[in-house]
């Protein structure tokens, strides 16, 4: 009997706790997922306070956030400053990454061969049809390439991923950016092009079909061992993707030029910066109807600007600066009532 | 043989009484089935009114020609089906070309020439096959069907059917390995032991005394399944390619594996396409607005398909069966 009550204290009092300690909850990006359930996983151990984060994709962790469902939203592509306004949410960066261009070439070791930004464009617009021409020739003296033909490989789903490639094909072609734009999905123009489910379908599809190109993130890359090009960038100079490329690009950001910190980090200048660098996006209410749960969300972005950076390396994702997240502390989580 | 002067009355009100529970019972039991049938009518109602509700905007922003309209510019928001529809007919065509003439041989061996020793694990193969989850087939489309076929299976279709008139442009194109012909194959695979399965059910159930009197009589193994087999089980034998070919239709994960998702219509079945499952799969995670409205018509016209080809395929059955009347 008086273990019973016992077990009943114990299952109440354990009940109240976990009441207490409200899980904060967050929707959105899939890019940044791994991250950010690592950080929770190590937040919670040291804080007992857990994330519960749904990858459920970008438009979708907008379209919680305004339904006030989630503490935090969360998106690949900034959302822009007039709309912020109007639903009163601030947007600040948590998180960087890269997207980088693979390749299946047999002879060519990965970062063997180069492209730049306007004939990745052609290639994607299908007006590069074969590896042999005389663009990519140019970009890669010495090396022979084969007269195969190319099959681009793109995002069969709607994905942050495809704004981030997008986005910076806009930016450093005008014909792609009048004849195709950018966004979450596009019209893929070339004629050779094949869609692939995730990140993972992409990698598939690029490694099975040989004279393929594709683009993936980063972790991608390293993960599967694949065979990537070095990018020119804004400056002219060719760089390979690594950690120390994309944290140049984010170094190089003007952050509070545009309201809600929504600046693209494509093609962003620097002598080291990966030119398909982006950042991932968190949204929150200024005036939050929940305001516990607000503020424990703050302190877990604030807990993982601190200690997180370690952890952002092991999944090769790129910290945010500490000059930005005192920056974001001082300017953008101030806007926040509590 | 009783004595008590009550006691038929009292009989005949028990008797009554039992009737009238059983009555009482049996309209229950009535009902009951009727809401339980009714269910299955509301949950249709409310799929096609939910479904038509959220496709709304993007109908009447294009209207009819939606179902026309070689168009699906996310971008733009600019769309129309007639892709994705390409892409479903097309890839559900090629499987059920290819699986209804295998299935019928394999369902015939079973039932007319296999030896007893071996129908039973045959069978059970077929059965086996017909388990296996889609995304088996998918994986298996891409990662092992596909580079095979890019390397064998495509330059030798090119190099004999791509030469000729007419249907050589069938097989032009950049040799992939991905693309409609290979989800048509792959949905081929998949739909197989389905159709065979119910041929060789249908086949068995024909009575030895028919089948003997024609072997009998001297006809062949083949005149027998002709003139015999067919004619007795030909609603069966429909039935089962129309179950076929509407897993083909409807089929999403071993399509999107291997049809290429690339949205448009050229006239080489070697390049990539969309089905509309796949397009559905791939675009629900970001859709919005009226990207989320054009995909809801999307479902609609799939199940308008879907429902078209079980009108025909009751109407072929209807028809045949009147043929037969005023024969006899």
């Amino acid at each position: 009997m008086k273990l019973k009550s016992l077990l009943v204290a114990v299952g109440l009092g354990a009940a109240a706790l976990t009441a207490f300690a409200a899980d904060i909850t967050g929707a959105g990006a899939t890019f940044p997922y791994p991250m950010y359930a690592k950080w929770a996983e190590a937040y919670k151990k040291q804080s007992g306070n857990g994330l519960n984060y749904q990858s459920i994709g970008s438009s979708g962790g907008i379209k919680q956030i305004r339904a006030k469902t989630v503490t935090f939203g969360a998106s690949d592509a900034p959302v822009k400053g007039e709309e912020l306004d109007k639903d009163g949410m601030v947007q600040f960066p948590a998180i960087i990454g890269g997207t980088v261009p693979v390749v299946n070439l047999e002879g060519f070791k990965p970062g063997e061969l180069r492209i730049s930004g306007p004939v990745l464009a052609e290639v994607y617009m299908g007006t590069i049809a074969k590896w042999n021409d005389a663009k990519l020739a140019a970009l890669n003296p010495g090396k022979s390439l084969p007269d195969a033909a190319i099959t681009v490989v793109h995002r069969a789903d709607g994905s942050g991923t495809t704004f981030n490639f997008t986005d910076y094909l806009s930016a450093v072609s005008k014909d792609w950016s009048d004849k195709v734009g950018k966004g979450a999905a596009v019209k893929w123009p070339a004629a050779s092009s094949v869609g692939g489910k995730g990140n993972e379908g992409v990698a598939a599809n690029v490694n099975r079909v040989k004279g393929s190109i594709g683009y993936v993130e980063y972790a991608y890359v390293k993960k599967n061992n694949m065979n990537f090009l070095q990018m020119q960038n804004a400056d002219g100079k060719f760089v390979a993707p690594d950690d120390l490329t994309f944290a140049a690009a984010a170094a190089g950001a003007d952050w509070f030029s545009v309201p809600g910190m929504g600046v693209s980090m494509v093609n962003a200048k620097g002598a080291t910066s990966w030119p398909i660098s982006t950042a991932s996006f968190i949204l929150m209410y200024k005036e939050p109807g929940d305001k516990a749960a607000s503020q424990e969300a703050i302190k877990f972005f604030d807990w993982a600007f601190k200690n997180g950076k370690q952890m952002a390396a092991e999944l090769d994702y790129v910290p945010l600066p500490d000059a930005l997240t005192a920056q974001i502390r001082q300017k953008v989580w101030s806007q926040i009532k509590h | 043989m009783n004595t008590s002067p009550s006691a038929p009355a009292s009989a005949s009100s028990q008797v009554q009484a039992v009737a009238r529970r059983q009555r009482l019972e049996d309209s229950l039991f009535h009902l009951i089935t009727w809401l339980f049938s009714m269910l299955v009518l509301l949950a249709l109602l409310g799929i096609i009114a939910s479904l038509f509700i959220t496709a709304w905007p993007a109908l009447s922003k294009f209207g009819s020609e939606f179902i026309w309209r070689v168009e699906w510019d996310i971008v733009n928001e600019e769309f129309g089906a007639a892709i994705a529809i390409f892409g479903t007919v097309i890839s559900a065509a090629i499987a059920l070309l290819i699986a209804v003439p295998l299935s019928f041989g394999i369902a015939l061996f079973l039932t007319e020439n296999c030896p007893v020793t071996l129908r039973r694990p045959l069978g059970t193969a077929i059965e086996l096959l017909a388990a296996v989850p889609s995304i088996i087939y998918g994986m298996f489309g891409l990662f092992i069907f596909a580079p095979l076929f890019a390397q064998y299976g495509q330059p030798a279709l090119q190099s004999t059917l791509g030469q000729m008139p007419i249907i050589g442009h069938l097989f032009g194109g950049a040799m992939n390995g991905i693309g409609i012909l290979a989800a048509g194959i792959v949905l081929a695979f998949m739909i197989l032991p389905f159709i065979a399965a119910v041929m060789r059910d249908v086949f068995e159930i024909v009575p030895p005394v028919l089948r003997e009197s024609a072997y009998g009589l001297g006809c062949t193994t083949w005149e027998v399944v002709r003139y015999i087999v067919l004619p007795y089980t030909q609603k069966g034998v429909i039935g089962g390619v129309m179950l076929g070919l509407g897993r083909a239709l409807g089929e999403t994960m071993a399509v999107t594996f291997v049809i290429g998702n690339s949205q448009r219509i050229t006239g080489s079945l070697f390049s990539p396409g969309s089905s509309i499952a796949s397009t559905l799969a791939n675009e629900f995670g970001e859709a919005a607005d009226l990207h989320m409205s054009a995909l809801f018509a999307l479902g609609l016209l799939l199940f308008a398909i879907t429902f078209v080809v079980l009108a025909l395929a009751k109407l072929l059955i209807a028809r045949g069966e009147k043929a037969k009347g005023t024969k006899t």
